[in-house]
């Protein structure tokens, strides 16, 4: 008993950072119809900027912002500079192959991802890196018997106020309305008065902020970093996005979620060499199943 | 009269086909004028031409003595024009109330002004009203014609751009979508309609133009169209009209 919740609560923190990346891709696809590939690096390059900040500045952090100051600052780094690397990308890797159609935009996304992971190895070094526990302490809890990380409390409920937040803007405001109007039919939300730009600009922005976010989280959470992570990283979260229904912002969310404890589970319960596999089956399962995905239901359209 | 709307001799082309050879219109505020023509005529590209989603290739289209050439689509409706498009368009795994909102989108920052709009859209259409809170995409035909309309209202426009808004709608529909749009057009604000059902669209018009592959071949009062003896056989069912 002990040990499934413990495990429930490593999956729901690992499912988190999935589902944060999964936003990411799950956005972009939805306004942009383009899978975003660099998007994995995205999250790599955010986990090397709060790296950066905290072993760079340990000595600034350790005095004058403390700890959680520290984590906090390191985050919003993070955020903002991978924001500002997905405009970046967006810009020179995207925009100019619109016109040329959805097929030479993956390709193109491919080898930004490419680009992306050499220049972070190129700055950063090949071998991994640690965010140290100077700046990031442990502190180990004991709940009714359970050992908890408190970290892992934090990372899990900062994850899920981020996407509280995120669920809010776009399911209950006009502006999330614009943004799913756009997805759904870019051409009428032009007649509707909406600024397709400031759609894109919003949508290459936040997916890769939130991208970052998870990248200190992640660093955090394992300590290791190292700059091949963002393809399984992606990966897992491209198939949280495809599981919960792509373009589908709860979807992305749920997805990951799910995702994270079955990984877990079936680490724990079958074994850790075929963690994947238990992950994909499950995937392979609710494609046959539901080919849109969990959430990815279409509403019948009377005519 | 100045114009509100003045089309001078523009072109349109999809990629090599001219699809409008240089056409001249004009609208006056306060007036409903319709555009009539068969299929593949150019009717719903002038539309589009006006509303920005085509770029002009000759030509100009002046609003408000403005030229539109270089406006891009989203800032013509903060400048005033709205364009219920062919086919209603609506957002349909959005809520009727989100559809609404979104016409009046670069307003999103007054709720008491958009609230206020949505109001006089309810009181044009108070089914609307009652499907507030379902999605766009289960809404009957007609209910999604009048959501169309309703949201394209929503931005307050001076002149409504209106494409097929009787297209695939049971005839008492059509009856009531014709009242409310000259009801809307008493309201002050102009109308530009595009329509194959001549006989209706010439019964609430005050003027009227014949689009014929590109080219403007006869416009004038609709009453001088109705009695208009080509206009009558190629649009208005000509022999039935002889018959009575």
């Amino acid at each position: 008993m002990k040990l499934i919740i413990e495990q429930i609560l490593n999956g729901l923190t690992i499912g988190s950072f999935y589902s944060l990346i999964a936003l990411g891709y799950s956005m972009v696809y939805g306004v942009m119809k383009l899978i975003n590939f660099a998007h994995g690096d995205l999250f790599t390059f955010g986990s090397y900027l709060g790296y950066t900040f905290l072993v760079m500045g340990t000595a600034y952090v350790t005095s004058t912002l403390g700890v959680w100051g520290g984590m906090a600052a390191a985050m919003l780094i993070a955020a903002a500079g991978t924001g500002i690397l997905g405009l970046i990308v967006e810009r020179i890797a995207y925009r100019p192959i619109y016109p040329a159609g959805r097929l030479p935009a993956v390709v193109s996304a491919l080898g930004a991802s490419i680009f992306i992971q050499n220049a972070i190895m190129v700055i950063w070094g090949a071998r991994p890196q640690a965010y140290t526990s100077d700046v990031i302490p442990n502190y180990m809890l004991n709940i009714a018997g359970l050992r908890i990380n408190l970290l892992q409390i934090i990372i899990l409920l900062l994850s899920f106020l981020l996407m509280g937040i995120l669920y809010y803007v776009v399911q209950k405001t006009t502006f999330g309305a614009a943004i799913r109007a756009s997805a759904l039919d870019r051409e009428t939300a032009a007649l509707m008065g909406i600024n397709i730009n400031l759609i894109i600009f919003f949508i290459f922005a936040l997916g890769p902020a939130l991208g970052g976010v998870a990248g200190v989280m992640v660093g955090i959470y394992y300590r290791k970093i190292s700059f091949v992570m963002g393809w399984n990283y992606g990966l897992k979260a491209f198939t949280a996005t495809i599981l919960g229904g792509i373009g589908n912002i709860p979807g992305a969310m749920i997805g990951g979620l799910i995702l994270g404890v079955l990984e877990m589970l079936g680490s724990t319960y079958i074994s850790t060499a075929y963690k994947d596999v238990f992950v994909f089956l499950v995937l392979i399962l609710v494609l046959i199943f539901r080919p849109t995905g969990l959430l990815g239901e279409k509403v019948a359209e009377k005519v | 009269m100045e114009a509100l709307l003045k089309i001078d001799h523009l072109h349109i082309y999809y990629g090599s086909i001219q699809a409008l050879k240089g056409i001249s219109l004009e609208v006056t505020p306060g007036e409903i004028v319709c555009v009539l023509g068969a299929n593949g005529a150019g009717k719903s590209t002038l539309l589009r031409a006006i509303s920005g989603l085509l770029p002009i290739s000759k030509g100009d289209i002046l609003f408000c003595a403005k030229s539109l050439k270089k406006t891009e689509a989203y800032r013509i409706v903060i400048d005033g024009i709205s364009h219920v498009p062919e086919g209603r368009r609506v957002f349909s795994t959005l809520s009727v109330e989100e559809n609404l909102n979104l016409g009046a989108f670069n307003r999103r920052g007054n709720p008491q002004l958009v609230s206020e709009r949505k109001d006089r859209v309810y009181n044009l259409f108070p089914i609307l009203k009652q499907r507030e809170k379902q999605l766009a995409g289960t809404l009957s035909g007609g209910e999604q014609q009048m959501l169309a309309i309703g949201r394209g209202l929503m931005s307050d426009p001076r002149l409504l751009l209106l494409d097929e808004p009787s297209l695939g709608l049971a005839p008492i529909l059509v009856k009531q979508i014709f009242r409310i749009i000259k009801e809307i057009n008493e309201q002050g604000v102009a109308i530009l309609l595009v329509e194959q059902n001549a006989r209706k669209a010439l019964a609430i018009a005050h003027r009227g133009y014949v689009l014929e592959t590109g080219n403007i071949t006869i416009s004038g009062l609709s009453k001088e169209l109705q009695n208009n003896k080509k206009v009558q056989e190629a649009y208005l069912g000509g022999a039935a009209l002889r018959r009575k």
